[in-house]
C-alpha cells in the first residue's frame, strides 16, 4: 500500500567513489560496527508542515493587548548636523504616546562585539548631533496605532546644515575627503595600528619580476539586501515581574540579549528573547537594531510595543552586503602557473563599523582563492563612506572575492589560451600546502570537485588532470 | 541579432565557523519519563533546518529513533548559549553540541539499562527502533519507555547530558596575516550555460552544473534543497540584486520587490547537482557547513559564461542588461576604430 500522503523529495546524488575510504572510516555509526541509522537519511524538515499550512508561529503573530507600534523618523540628508527637533507637530497627531530621542537610550551606542572585546563604539541608536546617511534614525515614534505612528514620524520637523558627502571608497581614503565619523577620526578602520588588514606571504615584487606575464584588473560589486521574506522586528512584553519578554526574528538570541541589556544598561537578565522561528536571515539579522529602541519603549510606556520594518527600511536603511572594489594582480608562468597575486580590496563599510571590520579580515583570510600560489600580498581596507551601513550577508568577505578571483582565473586562461579547468587543476590547492594566512591546508577537494563539475557538464579533461587528486602532488 | 550562447565556470572554496573561532554553542539533553529525548537550544532556525539536524544527531548518538527527539529552541531563559545562525556554523558548531551532550546521555541509559538487565553496560548495544539489548543476545532487551521510567522511579537518575563546541579563539598577526581562521573547508565548482540576447542585452541562465564537496550529507534531502536554493541566489545576485544600481551613486534605490528584481519561476535554471564528501575530521559525521558557500561559484561562472557567449567582460555586478549592452557597444567601437 502506498502512502499517498508520503512526500517525495528531490535527491542531488551522493557520488560515493571519491575518498571511499575516508567515507567508510568516518561512517560507522554509533556502535563501531553497523551503518548510520537516521545520518545520511532524508527526515522530514521538522517544521515543514507548520511553514506550508500556515500555521507556523512566527513573532509578529504575537498580538499582546494595548500593543503600541513604533515608527522611525529617519534622516532624509547623506550628511548633515543636526540643528534642530522640533517634536510639536508631531505629539501633536491623535494616538501618539511618546516620541523617544537619544537622550531617552540610557547607552546610546550599538556596541555589537563588545562582549567579545571588539569594538568600536561609533554608533548612535538614535542619531545625537550629526546624521552621517540617508535613513539613519532621529526619533522613534511610539503610538496606539501603525498609522498614528507612521503619521507622527512623518510630522517630526528636523533642521539641518548639510555637509559635503563622501560615496566612493578611493575617494574617501584621499586627503582631505569629508570626514564621515570623527570616532574613528580617519575614513578607514584601523587594524592593531595599520590601516588595514594585511597578508604577507613570500615576495610578491620578486615572483612580479620573474614571471612571463603580469595580469592586473578591477572588480567591482555593489550593496545587495538580504531580502528575507519575513522584515527585521520585535514584540517587546514587559512582564509582570518587571522583565522585558523580546519575541524577536533575530539570528542570534543571546547575541541581541547581550547587546539590548548593555544599551538598556539593565542587568542581562532581565531580559528574555524568545525566537528561533524566521522567515529568513541572510545576514540581515544579526544587527541588533529594533531590539533596544523598542525595549526602552516598552520600558517608558510600560506596554507592549511593536516595531518592525516595512520593506522599504528593509532594503535601503537594513544593512545590506557590502560593495567592493577589488584589483588583483598576477604573476603567470608560460605554463599557467601562478607565483604570485597581489591583491587591493575596498569594503565599503558605510557610514558605521557593524560587523564590516570582521567580514574584511574574513576576505583576507580567503586569499589567494584555493590555490597554492607561493607569494602573496594583500591590503584589506574597511573603508567609511556616507551610506546605509554594510554588514553580515551570506558569504560576505568571500562571495564578492570569488567573483573576481573566478573572473580573473578565467580571464588567464583566455589570455594564455589555456583551458580554465586545467588552468584551476594546476594550481588548486593540496592536502599539505601551506596557504598564505600560514596554515596548512587539510580535507581538500578543490581538484575533485573540478573533476566532476567537468564530468557532468560535458568537457573533457586530458587523463593527466584526471587521475590528479587532493591528497597526492600526481600531475604537478 | 541573435541569441548567443557560451558556457563558463568557477570553482571555490568555503570556511567552515565564524572567521577566527571563538563562536560556542551549547545544548543540553534530558529524558522524560516516557523516554523522549527533550534537546534544549538557543539555535535560531532561519527555515535552513537546523532543527531537524539537531534530531539527527541526536537520534543518531542515542540510537533511537527520531520520533523519540524533541527539539526545544529558542528561549534565552530555558536554552543553553549558542552564538547565532550564520557563518556557516549551525551544522557544525550545534551538531557538535549534540552529539557530546546525546553521548552523555546514552552513556546513563546504557549504565541504567545494564542494572535494569543485569548485564554489563559495555555488552549493550542500541537496536535504532527503541530498543536496548545485549549483544549477541537479541531477546534479552529493553524498551527505552520502560528503561526512563524505571530509571526515573526505581533507580533515580537523570538521563541527560550536556554537550558544547567551541573552536577556540585566536587572532591574526596583523603583520604577516597568519591566523587560524577555519574550523575546515567545503567546495565547489559551477560549469553555467547561458543565452545572451544581443539586441536586449538579457541574460537568461540555462543551465547550471554543480558539484559540491560537502564532508557529509546529513539529510540529503535538505542537503539538496540548501544547494539548490543557494545556487539560486547566486543566479540573483549575478543578474538583479543591487540596492544601489548605480552605486557609487545612491540614485534610483528600489524601496519594493517591484524595483528590487530576483529570478522568478522562468528565470531558474536546470541545475544538475553533484555531493562529494569528505568527511571533515572536526564536523558532526564529518559534516562540513555549506550555507554560504552554494551561492558563490554560479556568479562568476555567469560572468565567464557571458564572456565566452558575446566577449564582453563585466567587471561591476549584476550583470544587467543595461551593462551587457554598454559592453557589447564598446566592442564594436573597438571593431570599428582599429588601432
Amino acid at each position: 500500500m502506498t502512502d499517498r500522503l508520503a512526500p517525495t523529495y528531490r535527491l542531488a546524488p551522493i557520488d560515493t567513489s571519491t575518498f571511499a575510504d575516508e567515507r567508510a572510516a568516518a561512517g560507522t555509526g554509533v556502535d563501531g560496527g553497523g551503518d548510520f541509522t537516521v545520518i545520511g537519511s532524508v527526515v522530514q524538515r521538522s517544521d515543514a508542515r507548520g511553514h506550508v499550512t500556515g500555521r507556523t508561529e512566527f513573532f509578529e503573530d504575537v498580538a499582546p493587548a494595548r500593543l503600541a507600534h513604533l515608527k522611525m523618523h529617519r534622516s532624509d540628508r547623506h550628511h548633515a548636523r543636526i540643528l534642530d527637533v522640533d517634536l510639536s507637530e508631531a505629539l501633536a497627531v491623535p494616538g501618539v504616546l511618546r516620541i523617544l530621542t537619544h537622550a531617552d537610550i540610557p547607552n546610546n551606542l550599538y556596541t555589537p562585539l563588545k562582549l567579545i572585546g571588539v569594538g568600536p563604539d561609533d554608533e548612535p541608536i538614535l542619531a545625537v548631533d550629526k546624521v552621517r546617511y540617508l535613513g539613519e534614525p532621529i526619533c522613534a515614534v511610539v503610538a496606539e496605532t501603525e498609522a498614528a505612528a507612521l503619521e507622527g514620524a512623518a510630522r517630526v520637523r528636523v533642521a539641518y546644515e548639510d555637509l559635503p558627502p563622501v560615496f566612493d571608497v578611493e575617494e574617501a581614503l584621499k586627503e582631505g575627503a569629508p570626514l564621515v565619523n570623527e570616532y574613528h577620526g580617519q575614513n578607514h578602520f584601523i587594524y592593531e595600528g595599520h590601516h588595514c588588514r594585511r597578508i604577507r606571504f613570500g615576495d610578491v615584487e620578486a615572483a612580479f619580476a620573474r614571471a612571463d606575464h603580469v595580469f592586473e584588473w578591477r572588480y567591482q560589486s555593489a550593496p545587495i539586501e538580504q531580502a528575507p521574506a519575513e522584515t527585521t522586528g520585535c514584540v517587546v512584553v514587559p512582564q509582570a515581574d518587571g522583565r522585558l519578554r523580546i519575541h524577536s526574528d533575530t539570528q542570534a538570541c543571546f547575541f541581541t540579549l547581550d547587546n539590548t541589556a548593555l544599551i538598556l544598561e539593565t542587568p542581562f537578565n532581565k531580559l528574555r528573547i524568545v525566537g528561533g522561528t524566521v522567515g529568513g536571515g541572510f545576514g540581515g539579522k544579526v544587527d541588533v537594531v529594533v531590539e533596544p529602541v523598542a525595549c526602552v519603549a516598552a520600558m517608558a510606556t510600560d506596554r507592549p510595543v511593536k516595531f518592525v520594518y516595512d520593506r522599504a527600511e528593509e532594503m535601503q536603511v537594513s544593512s545590506p552586503r557590502a560593495a567592493e572594489r577589488i584589483y588583483i594582480k598576477d604573476a603567470v608562468m608560460a605554463d599557467g602557473r601562478i607565483i604570485g597575486r597581489k591583491v587591493t580590496l575596498y569594503v565599503d563599510a558605510g557610514a558605521y563599523a557593524r560587523h564590516t571590520p570582521y567580514g574584511t579580515t574574513k576576505a583576507a583570510a580567503h586569499l589567494p582563492g584555493p590555490y597554492s600560489i607561493p607569494n602573496v600580498w594583500a591590503d584589506c581596507h574597511c573603508v567609511f563612506t556616507n551610506r546605509t551601513p554594510s554588514s553580515a550577508m551570506r558569504g560576505f568577505g568571500v562571495t564578492i572575492a570569488d567573483f573576481a578571483l573566478e573572473s580573473q582565473m578565467d580571464r588567464i586562461a583566455r589570455a594564455l589560451d589555456l583551458d580554465p579547468l586545467r588552468l584551476r587543476l594546476l594550481n588548486a590547492y593540496r592536502d599539505g600546502d601551506l596557504k598564505a594566512h600560514r596554515k596548512v591546508a587539510e580535507g581538500t577537494a578543490l581538484v575533485e570537485v573540478i573533476q566532476k563539475a567537468a564530468e557532468m557538464a560535458g568537457h573533457e579533461l586530458p587523463e593527466a588532470y584526471r587521475r590528479m587528486s587532493s591528497t597526492t602532488r600526481e600531475g604537478l | 541579432m541573435a541569441l548567443l550562447r557560451g558556457r563558463g565556470y568557477a570553482s571555490v572554496n568555503y570556511p567552515t565557523g565564524m572567521n577566527l573561532g571563538g563562536d560556542p554553542s551549547q545544548a543540553l539533553i534530558h529524558a522524560t519519563t516516557t523516554g523522549t529525548f527533550v534537546i534544549s537550544l538557543s539555535s535560531v532556525d532561519l527555515g535552513q533546518g537546523i532543527k531537524t539536524i539537531a534530531a539527527q544527531c541526536a537520534a543518531e548518538t542515542l540510537g533511537l529513533p527520531i520520533a523519540n527527539v524533541l527539539v526545544d529552541t529558542a528561549d534565552t531563559d530555558t536554552g543553553p548559549h549558542c552564538m547565532g545562525t550564520f557563518a556557516s556554523r549551525g551544522t557544525h558548531r550545534v551538531g557538535n553540541a549534540v552529539i557530546m551532550a546525546a553521548a552523555e546521555a546514552r552513556g546513563v541509559m546504557l549504565e541504567v539499562a545494564a542494572e535494569e538487565l543485569e548485564v554489563d553496560a559495555a555488552d549493550l548495544e542500541t537496536d535504532g527502533t527503541g530498543f536496548i539489548r545485549l549483544k549477541g543476545a537479541e531477546e534479552k532487551r529493553i524498551h527505552i519507555t520502560d528503561l526512563a521510567l524505571a530509571a526515573h522511579f526505581k533507580h533515580g537518575r537523570t538521563i541527560s547530558g550536556r554537550g558544547i563546541y567551541l573552536k577556540e579563539p585566536s587572532a591574526p598577526v596583523p603583520e604577516t596575516g597568519e591566523m587560524d581562521p577555519d574550523s575546515c573547508q567545503a567546495h565547489a565548482c559551477t560549469a553555467a550555460v547561458v543565452e545572451v540576447d544581443d539586441e536586449t542585452g538579457v541574460v537568461e541562465v540555462l543551465e547550471l552544473y554543480n558539484a559540491y564537496e560537502i564532508g557529509r550529507a546529513l539529510n540529503p534531502a535538505m542537503a539538496t534543497q540548501q544547494v539548490e536554493g543557494g545556487a539560486w541566489m547566486g543566479v540573483s545576485h549575478a543578474l538583479f540584486e543591487t540596492t544601489e544600481p548605480y552605486y557609487p551613486s545612491r540614485e534610483h534605490g528600489p524601496r519594493d520587490f517591484a524595483g528590487y528584481l530576483m529570478p522568478g519561476p522562468a528565470d531558474i535554471p536546470v541545475q544538475h547537482s553533484l555531493f562529494l564528501e569528505r568527511p571533515a575530521g572536526n564536523g558532526p559525521y564529518g559534516a562540513k557547513g555549506i550555507g554560504e558557500m552554494t551561492a558563490n561559484a554560479p556568479i562568476p561562472a555567469i560572468a565567464n559564461a557571458i564572456f565566452d557567449a558575446c566577449g564582453v567582460r563585466l567587471e561591476s555586478m549584476p550583470f544587467t542588461p543595461e551593462r551587457v549592452l554598454r559592453g557589447l557597444d564598446a566592442l564594436r567601437l573597438k571593431v570599428e576604430e582599429p588601432c
